[in-house]
């Protein structure tokens, strides 16, 4: 085999990669010179590839224009015609202390999205500003944006000095504007640097044309930034991405935004407060991993008890976990075209939970460009905000001047991302202390169960219109099961109705609880051993959907697909009848809102064949996903 | 946390959101030195088991150690391995330049395999340190029903929060390796001693910097023959890492046209 494995022999990596890196952002106007920054940078720093110089010469001629730097980046033809960047763009630099990654972003309004794409990954910013026109408006609305986007550290550059006769005097004036703006938002400018970015000044050397100036170049303002705080010391927070089941191990997979954790450490899961211990913490290719893990890694752990845990659920420890609520205070920015308003239906994104939500009140609404105040009852496109989300369901989430990870949330409009913000408070629906819930592990082993009743636990899910035959079906299931020394427990829909979901309606919202309750008892019977067979109409695909992640892989759905109009001849319960004369509203066979399920374990119609033969082909569908016990009389016969 | 486990974080992040949030996904594997380092960071991310298809999709030109490596790392690996072949070259726009067009097959190839499976996200392993278009890439990045890029009306996407519900019919593009540099594609392989194929290293002062179509791939001056010698020759240089790769120096935009029309 001609193939290479390299050796574990070879002596340490010669390249720097240990380096600081710092992720810097250079913002401001359009036509304020970002792009011929970026490419002075490069080229005084030497960091353009060989050839690179030449090829811009050679397009710039092409174009019978000037040699221009921003062709450098501006790789695009439509960019280069235009002479805008479009998109952000990144490319690195080294300096002599550090590695740099510059992120160029547009300053055209067009593109205010770009911006922030590229703004929100930096460490650091470069603002800049035409030294001609001075503070324009979207220079204030980067400047806002950048404090939005949490980047506190923030260079000035003010450009093109040149074209000012390099006066000190229009230099200050700009310094003085912008610094005034900047440190209203709460941001202390590092440096104002006066440069000429198309000749050099200031850039990497001070020249005699700047004498007046004693600050820092630019190059030396970009070494004297930070790299991003290390997050380790703030609580652990770990936002559960998915459960892994590929092999015995049921491992939940996430990064951990903040803190640490290590096997044996106790934690709480989020919203729900439950409590479990980290068994082992799994990697590969060598599992499991000891010592602790800290902020930024991507892990897998496993828990000491089965509990359900969800994607989106965040893991902190006891004492120290994330809020949880349904009411959260946000200040965002919008970039969608409709303006956001009152009432709006929403998705929002908090880490890796995501919940529909209601825009409950728009508190303000501001145009960051000219600073003003606007009407409150929308918030407009590059326009930010403050707005009260009540969200359908609870997540965990951290005010942002405590966790800055776990603290911001993005909103979701038709599937794509239409804006972001910053929680400021959370209204904690319910305590905001974890309920200690220790749940009790039974004393029986699964095995020891599935040993006597010669099946595994499951949840027989039943779904269909009333009158299809879901409860003589589930009776007949529960018989045969118990007939075999099985241990069938039947959860009919209504009769659950009549206690424990007494509390709940016909609502929407009431039917999925309905069925979230149905799940739960169910799984919890399953857990112990025992088949639960849940016959309920169940007519939303979506809950069905949540119950199955609830029972997860012992959940069996069977689709009870008896034709509409059988179902109301027989009509068992006298409920079709009282729909017709209106009697019965929101009655789920006649209103028509009932969803079929796909992926379904079985379909069965009941209008055409015995409740016998139904039955037995229930059993057959069990036996072959690992239900039932395959019968022994096989293995009597080869005796 | 060094360099190299911030860059392995991050991308196992990006995989498990592509895994969590997508429906059909594929790896595409052009079997070069940063689709094995991606497949090498999926099979992290899962545990040492790549729960979705690698996807290779063959010009049927690539060099013969190329697919010795394919059949044997996809046994090895255990990869769901499917091989997709290309349509001929009179199939591709002739308005393009030899070169480009001959690449253009592998987009073309890329679309038949997208309606044959039905895929709804394609994991790729490009690095925006490569290429000017390549540096404007989203982490998640639509593609129309054509497969199309249009960098005109890319997503906001920021904090991590990616967009992942493609339009009916269309695609996503994941790129999970986008924010790693090419020298740290090379520490990152040594650190894991993830298996290369040989013609990265020098023989007779020639060795090849980046791998596609045998017939428009070129090797470069060089003499480093192990991955350390690699990384000091990656420390000095100014060549650009594809100057070996024809397409990209036919014409200024032959690149940028490719991208637009679905090319990696």
């Amino acid at each position: 085999m001609n193939m290479i494995l390299p050796t574990a022999s070879i002596s340490a990596t010669p390249n720097g990669t240990t380096r600081p890196q710092v992720r810097i952002v250079i913002v401001g106007h359009v036509d304020h010179g970002k792009s011929t920054l970026v490419g002075r940078l490069l080229h005084e720093t030497g960091s353009l590839p060989d050839g690179k110089l030449e090829m811009l010469k050679a397009v710039s001629a092409r174009r019978g224009m000037p040699f221009e730097w921003s062709f450098l980046l501006d790789a695009l033809q439509t960019e280069r015609d235009q002479g805008i960047t479009i998109d952000t763009t990144q490319i690195r630099f080294r300096t002599r202390s550090r590695d740099v990654v510059l992120i160029d972003a547009p300053g055209h309004a067009e593109f205010l999205r770009n911006m922030i794409t590229g703004a929100s990954q930096a460490d650091g910013a470069v603002l800049i500003i035409d030294a001609l026109e001075g503070v324009r408006d979207q220079t204030r609305r980067h400047g806002y944006l950048l404090h939005l986007l949490g980047v506190k550290q923030v260079a000035v550059v003010v450009n093109k000095m040149d074209r000012v006769d390099f006066s000190a005097i229009r230099f200050k004036e700009i310094s003085d504007e912008i610094s005034a703006h900047l440190i209203g938002l709460g941001v202390t400018p590092s440096a104002v640097i006066p440069i000429s970015a198309r000749d050099g000044d200031g850039v990497a050397e001070h020249t005699p044309r700047i004498g007046w100036y004693s600050g820092p170049s630019v190059v030396e303002a970009l070494d004297a930034l930070e790299p991003a705080r290390p997050l380790a010391q703030l609580p652990l927070r770990l936002p559960a991405q998915a459960i892994y089941k590929f092999d015995d191990r049921r491992i939940i997979a996430g990064r951990i935004e903040s803190g640490s954790l290590k096997a044996g450490d106790e934690i709480v899961i989020m919203p729900a407060g439950k409590i479990a211990r980290i068994k082992t913490v799994e990697s590969w290719p060598v599992t499991p991993v000891d010592g602790p893990q800290t902020a930024g890694r991507s892990v897998g752990i496993t828990l000491d008890r089965e509990l359900f845990i969800e994607r989106g659920d965040i893991i902190g420890h006891p004492g120290q976990s994330p809020r949880d609520t349904r009411r959260i205070r946000a200040r965002i920015f919008w970039l969608h075209d409709k303006p956001l308003t009152k009432g709006e239906q929403i998705l929002i994104r908090l880490g890796t939970r995501e919940s529909r939500a209601t825009v409950v009140a728009i508190e303000k609404a501001i145009d960051p460009g000219a600073l003003s105040n606007e009407e409150n009852a929308a918030i407009a496109r590059n326009h930010v905000g403050e707005i009260d989300i009540s969200l359908a369901q609870p997540v965990a989430t951290d005010p942002y001047t405590e966790n800055p990870r776990t603290g911001r949330l993005v909103i979701e409009v038709n599937g794509r991302i239409a804006g972001g913000g910053l929680v400021l408070s959370v209204d904690a629906g319910r305590p905001a202390v974890p309920v200690d819930i220790v749940p009790v592990e039974s004393a029986l082993r699964p095995d020891e169960r599935s040993a006597r009743y010669r099946h595994n636990g499951a949840v027989i899910w039943l779904t269909g219109l009333p009158g299809s035959g879901k409860s003589t079906l589930a009776r007949a299931l529960e018989r045969r099961l118990f007939g075999n020394g099985g241990s069938p427990i039947l959860l009919d829909g209504d009769t659950l109705r009549a206690g424990l979901n007494g509390d709940l309606g016909f609502s929407p919202q009431d039917r999925a609880e309905n069925i979230r309750r149905l799940a739960e008892v169910a799984t919890h019977l399953a857990r112990n051993g025992h088949i639960a067979i849940v016959a309920a109409v169940s007519p939303s695909a979506a809950d069905r959907a949540a119950a199955r992640r609830i029972a997860d892989s012992a959940f069996r759905e069977i689709y009870v697909a008896t034709p509409a109009e059988v179902c109301e001849t027989r009509d068992p319960k006298g409920h079709y009848a009282k729909a017709r004369s209106g009697a019965l509203q929101g009655f789920t066979g006649i209103a028509n809102d009932y969803q079929p399920p796909t992926g379904n374990e079985l379909t069965i119609d009941t209008s055409n064949r015995s409740v016998a033969d139904a039955t037995d082909e229930i059993e057959r569908m069990l036996a072959r996903t690992g239900i039932v016990f395959d019968e022994l009389t096989d293995l009597a016969a080869n005796i | 946390m060094d360099h190299l486990d911030e860059l392995e974080a991050q991308s196992i992040y990006i995989l498990r959101e592509a895994f969590a949030r997508l429906k059909k996904l594929a790896l595409l594997w052009s079997l070069g030195k940063d689709s094995n380092v991606m497949i090498w960071l999926a099979r992290k991310a899962f545990f040492g088991r790549v729960p979705f298809p690698a996807l290779h999709v063959d010009t049927g030109k690539k060099f013969p150690e190329m697919y010795a490596f394919r059949d044997h790392f996809g046994k090895e690996w255990d990869l769901d391995l499917r091989v997709e072949p290309c349509p001929p070259i009179d199939s591709v726009d002739p308005t393009l330049p030899p070169a480009a067009r001959s690449a253009a097959r592998k987009t073309e190839g890329l679309k038949l395999a997208l309606v044959k499976h039905g895929f709804d996200g394609l994991i790729a392993g490009i690095r925006r340190d490569e290429e000017a278009t390549r540096a404007k890439e989203r982490v998640f990045s639509p593609r129309a029903v054509e497969g199309g890029w249009d960098v005109r009306d890319q997503p906001p996407e920021f904090w991590d929060h990616f967009n992942a519900s493609p339009p009916q019919g269309a695609h996503l593009r994941i790129h999970p390796i986008l924010h790693w540099t090419e020298a740290d594609i090379w520490a990152y392989t040594k650190r894991e001693n993830i298996p290369i194929i040989p013609l990265y290293l020098a023989r007779d002062g020639k060795r090849y910097r980046s791998l596609g179509d045998a017939d428009i791939t070129f090797p470069v001056a060089s003499t480093a023959s192990n991955i350390d010698e690699i990384l000091t020759e990656l420390d000095g240089t100014k060549i650009p890492e594809r100057a070996g790769r024809a397409l990209d120096h036919e014409t200024e935009d032959a690149f940028e046209r490719l991208r637009v029309a679905g090319y990696l």
